[in-house]
């Protein structure tokens, strides 16, 4: 089989491009754009902190004045949560994983020169990037941006008359949606072509490192999602402007009757959820993959199960599209449907577990080097159990009752999908950087920077469980009008003093990240002694990856510590006799 | 370093266990018939996940510094895994996720698949930015019916849910800000919205469901203990969200009966 596409491969190679244009702008190279999406996500990502740091002082400090800002209203509070959700939930959490780290590395870990369609790659990232201006856009809009909240509920989403920010600056916000959408979905493509068609020879489906698993399955999940989001946006935005009545019923808003009549607000919520449950998934099985490569590379072990670690991401991921109502318990959907939901979500627990046993099981014997990769790899076991821990509670619809749309809820998503999500992108920054750019990063400033984001967001969620087991409501800008939240506050102003920490330790990273690429110690091809096929390559690689030939793989990707063999890692070109298993 | 690791993440993974176990802040004491039940559960699930968590988290920080790089350690053990464990953890992690669901599953179908009981307190509840409002019946146990067109929020009361007046059975409606329902005795709850989702949250009663416009959706609860309880929205309904609270004031039946007969009075 491998064979075949061995042949293929070769015609999709295509000669460097010379002007800046070409090259860095309307780039067809998969790094190029790689390195596109991944910045796309940078400046995104200080977007989104920046804004959930107002939201932080705001619900302390109602009546503080912001530096150039001015003060904050309470619908300014929900429009900053709103944008703060989209930003990060699409242009962070499924643009720098996939977009970023996927097309720059998975053609090179399977042997290819390319992706399978580098005009397709190239115009999957500009979509994406219009996408990302027309939310951005939507702040400077007459009402400002929208205040619906990222899972953009209608009616409140689609009516303009329901609040500010929900005329121009929603219809912004749809459009935004509807074009990331169309980007995913072309990106989705791409991946699952080159994974199937584009592997090196001996590259077979179980030789694959367990990223490039992680990627394919994560487009997988991107093609069968997207396209229901996309569908479900275009909706949205005929109820808004062609005045049909997919999601509106007969309402009253501020005493006026509107036109919209028969429309089911739930219809929203299953399309919406369909794709947003297994969003969950996109944004964290890359960092699943790239977790089980580093556990494995620093411990200089292979990877335990590695069978089992792709069926585990297969079935997380199949399991994802049938779970979406657990997000809907209490909508006013049939609640024998609620059963169903919950035994199917409390089933994903299986996969997950099996995970962090494969986790636990490569730390075990091994011989563990404590690069920055390696300590933002172990974070991320970490904050996934902690953050998975909280799944069973809100998978069961009785429990869903009290915590439900509480404080509880935005803990347990910031933890897993949030920040164990962002940990994979850390640790995936300091382990390709090398590669990427032919300089190590600073490994001190690497280290402070883990402590202080490990214990930094700790402090900023973990808390935020026990608010909502008091029953403080998520989305709320101030805690003035319910008094039962009163004893609430000093927690509430911890949470806001660790993420002024935390936030402020992003800075560390970002300093790292620029003066390495100019001033860090160089790199040699493979510093981390890996396996796997981009470290066979130069640094950086060239444009075709291998410089004109093509490798040819006789091993698994997680070959270490083999006894017998010359050194304590068996590169996946290497002809050396790796024992069989 | 892995000295290190093992110390933050033991001390990360105490301390958070520390704030479950002394409760220091934990859900509101329960005051409806459901509570207890719920609460129990809440009880078993953290207990359980309790244990996995701590010990998770404790073998995490254990192995980092076990297994740390150094030069007198033994080279990394060789193997690809191991099915025998692959297939216990797989089973085990199984019946304890799918029978923890089973166990609770019990007082969901009591809360959501029966319908209220015949002579139920019937109350509607409707959500509007950013307001709730409360109507009762009357003697005829009829609600009366509603207009779009005569809705005006401004004027609140009756005029703001839009009561049809010309309708015989809204005569005795009454309509207020408050919630009034007697103790002991099922409560109906009638859930309507105006404008957009909003979501009926009384936390002492581990009651929650969203008011959806276009759907009338009834629940029940039953308050046990008499006082007042802050009503909150749960869904984000606009740029109020915050503010749109209420009381529920559970009282004795011959309160209860006084209170309404007074509002009855009020309307002739």
């Amino acid at each position: 089989m491998a064979t075949r596409e061995f042949a293929a491969h070769e015609s999709h190679a295509h000669a460097a491009p010379q002007g800046f244009i070409r090259k860095w702008v309307f780039s067809l190279d998969h790094k190029v754009i790689g390195l596109q999406y991944y910045f796309l996500a940078l400046s995104a990502v200080f977007v989104g902190m920046l804004l959930s740091l107002l939201m932080r002082i705001h619900m302390i400090w109602p009546n503080a004045t912001i530096p150039l800002l001015g003060d904050i209203k309470p619908e300014t509070y929900v429009s900053l949560l709103t944008m703060h959700g989209t930003i990060m939930v699409f242009f962070v959490l499924t643009t720098a994983p996939q977009g970023g780290f996927g097309n720059y590395f998975l053609p090179i870990q399977i042997g290819a020169a390319d992706m399978a369609f580098p005009v397709l790659n190239m115009l999957s990232f500009w979509v994406t990037f219009l996408g990302y201006i027309a939310l951005l856009a939507a702040f400077f809009v007459p009402g400002g941006a929208p205040l619906h909240g990222w899972t953009g509920y209608p009616p409140l989403s689609a009516v303009p008359s329901a609040g500010p920010g929900e005329g121009l600056g929603a219809d912004l916000w749809g459009i935004s949606i509807a074009l990331f959408c169309l980007g995913a979905l072309m990106s989705a493509l791409n991946f699952i072509t080159t994974t199937l068609d584009m592997r090196a020879k001996g590259m077979k489906l179980m030789r694959m490192p367990l990223t490039c698993w992680a990627w394919f399955i994560t487009a997988i999940l991107g093609l069968l999602a997207f396209g229901v989001l996309l569908s479900a946006a275009i909706l949205l935005l005929l109820d808004r402007n062609a005045g049909t009545s997919f999601y509106v019923p007969l309402i009253t808003v501020n005493g006026q009757v509107l036109a919209h009549k028969g429309g089911s607000p739930l219809l929203w919520q299953h399309l919406f959820w369909f794709f947003g449950h297994p969003e969950v998934y996109i944004a964290i099985v890359p960092a699943m993959g790239l977790c089980s490569q580093l556990v494995s590379v620093f411990s200089r072990k292979p990877i335990f199960g590695y069978k089992a670690m792709v069926y585990a991401m297969l079935s997380i991921g199949l399991l994802g599209f049938m779970v979406w109502g657990h997000h809907m318990f209490m909508s006013g959907m049939s609640p024998y449907s609620a059963f169903a939901f919950s035994v199917m979500t409390m089933a994903i627990g299986v996969p997950s577990a099996i995970k962090t046993f494969n986790w636990l099981g490569t730390l075990w014997g091994g011989r563990i080097r404590f690069a920055s990769p390696m300590l933002f790899a172990i974070g991320f076991v970490s904050l996934f159990v902690s953050g998975g821990i909280s799944g069973p509670f809100l998978a069961q619809p009785t429990l869903d009752i009290p915590l439900h749309d509480t404080a509880f809820v935005v803990g347990h998503f910031h933890l897993i999908m949030g920040v164990a999500s962002i940990f994979g992108i850390f640790a995936a920054t300091y382990y390709w950087f090398p590669k990427m750019f032919g300089r190590m990063m600073n490994e001190s400033l690497a280290r402070w920077h883990f402590w202080f984001t490990f214990v930094g967001t700790y402090s900023i969620f973990m808390p935020m469980h026990y608010l909502g087991m008091a029953g403080q409501p998520r989305r709320y800008s101030q805690f003035t009008e319910l008094h039962y939240l009163d004893r609430l506050i000093p927690l509430n102003t911890f949470i806001t003093f660790a993420a002024f920490v935390t936030i402020a330790a992003q800075f560390i990273f970002v300093f790292n990240l620029f003066w390495s690429m100019k001033f860090g110690k160089k790199a040699s091809d493979n510093p981390w002694e890996a396996t796997t096929l981009e470290w066979t390559t130069a640094t950086p690689p060239p444009h075709d990856n291998f410089g004109g030939h093509t490798p040819i793989v006789y091993n698994g990707p997680y070959e270490y510590s083999v006894p017998g063999a010359p050194r304590d890692y068996v590169m996946q070109t290497d002809t050396t006799a790796v024992p069989a298993h | 370093m892995g000295l290190i690791i093992l110390i933050v993440i033991w001390l990360i993974t105490f301390a958070s266990t520390y704030f479950f176990v002394a409760k220091t802040w934990w859900l509101p004491t329960g005051a409806s018939a459901a509570a207890a039940g719920i609460d129990r559960y809440f009880d078993i699930t953290y207990v359980l996940m309790g244990i996995v968590f701590v010990t998770a988290q404790v073998a995490l920080g254990f192995f980092a510094w076990k297994y740390r790089e150094r030069s007198a350690a033994a080279p990394a053990r060789y193997f690809h895994g191991n099915n025998t464990l692959e297939i216990i953890w797989t089973v085990l992690t199984g019946v304890l996720f799918i029978g923890l669901n089973l166990m609770s599953s019990s007082i969901w179908a009591s809360e959501r698949f029966q319908p209220a009981q015949p002579g139920a307190t019937q109350v509607e509840v409707t959500g509007m930015q950013f307001q709730w409002y409360f109507r009762y019946p009357g003697p005829d146990g009829k609600f009366g019916g509603t207009k779009p067109e005569l809705i005006d929020p401004s004027a609140g009361g009756e005029s703001a849910l839009g009561l049809d007046t010309t309708d015989p059975a809204s005569k005795d409606d009454v309509v207020t800000g408050t919630m009034y329902v007697p103790v002991n005795r099922e409560v109906e709850v009638i859930l309507r919205a105006q404008d957009v989702i909003h979501s009926f949250f009384v936390p002492a009663m581990r009651f929650k469901q969203d008011a959806v416009p276009g759907l009338a959706i009834h629940m029940h609860f039953t308050p046990i203990t008499t006082g007042d309880y802050e009503i909150a929205c749960a869904e984000l309904c606009g740029l109020g969200h915050y503010k749109m609270h209420g009381i529920l004031k559970v009282v004795s039946q011959e309160e209860f009966d006084k209170w309404l007969a007074a509002r009855e009075a009020e309307k002739q």
